[in-house]
């Protein structure tokens, strides 16, 4: 019985890490993907206005680090799952 | 009898030519952290013990060569091309986070790791940085860095 209950603790430890992976990496795709939008756009800004560039990759370094943030939650979410 | 027309030689600048804002916000950023991160570890240390602050004083660390990093890669992919901006910018992100893992895994091993402030830490340097940059920068998007003017706190205060 207690062996059982080892097992179980054991199997509930590695369902938690499999659960902190996952959610890791699926807290990843949604700033990926806003990076994406956010550099993609400037890109376009900077083709049309290419006298604006400064401006624009300014904007566009603090809108992918303000969209990081979001996978460092992610992250923080992963740390917390596993060490804690 | 053909004329040779520079091809380089137009009135727009080239986006490689450009200032690079990159470096001056993150140089900006980098010495605001490093002016708030005694009081931040002074009270990792108060709440956490010896462990906190180690575990802080990573995770500042970690936060500051995120953001030096992702200003280098940026401002060398800009000064090749928009496409590289674009797989810099993407490609980087990636890597950063697996830098970041890869980083916190290696620190889980030593004796002083703390996991909550160093969570703390992460998420909330990372954003109060930003926001504080943010402030400076929305005076003008043109020079950032810029100080709002004593007139311009006042304003807002008149106005709200």
């Amino acid at each position: 019985m207690i062996d059982l209950l080892a097992q179980a603790d054991n199997a509930l430890d590695g369902l938690k890490a499999v659960g902190a992976g996952l959610g890791y990496g699926l807290a990843a795709i949604g700033p990926g993907v806003g990076i994406g939008l956010v550099v993609g756009n400037a890109i376009t800004a900077m083709a049309r206005q290419p006298e604006s560039a400064g401006m624009v990759r300014t904007t566009m370094f603090l809108g992918i680090a303000f969209t990081e943030a979001l996978a460092l939650i992610g992250f923080v979410v992963f740390i917390l799952l596993n060490f804690a | 009898m053909s004329e040779k027309v520079d091809e380089r030689s137009t009135d727009f600048p080239q986006v490689s030519q450009l200032a690079e804002p990159e470096k001056s916000i993150v140089r900006d950023m980098l010495l605001r952290g490093l002016k708030i991160s005694p009081a931040w570890l002074a009270l990792s240390l108060v709440f956490w013990g010896v462990n906190g602050l180690a575990s802080s004083a990573y995770g500042l660390g970690l936060i500051f060569a995120n953001f030096a990093f992702a200003a280098a890669l940026l401002t060398w992919a800009g000064r090749i091309s928009v496409g590289a901006l674009m797989f810099a910018a993407l490609g980087g992100f990636v890597l950063r986070l697996a830098i970041l893992t890869v980083a916190v895994i290696a620190f889980s091993k030593i004796g002083v790791f703390a996991p909550i402030p160093l969570a703390i830490t992460i998420i909330v340097s990372h954003l109060g940085l930003l926001v504080w940059e943010t402030r400076y920068v929305s005076i003008s998007l043109a020079y950032p860095g810029l100080r709002p003017s004593q007139m311009t706190q006042r304003n807002r205060k008149e106005i709200k």
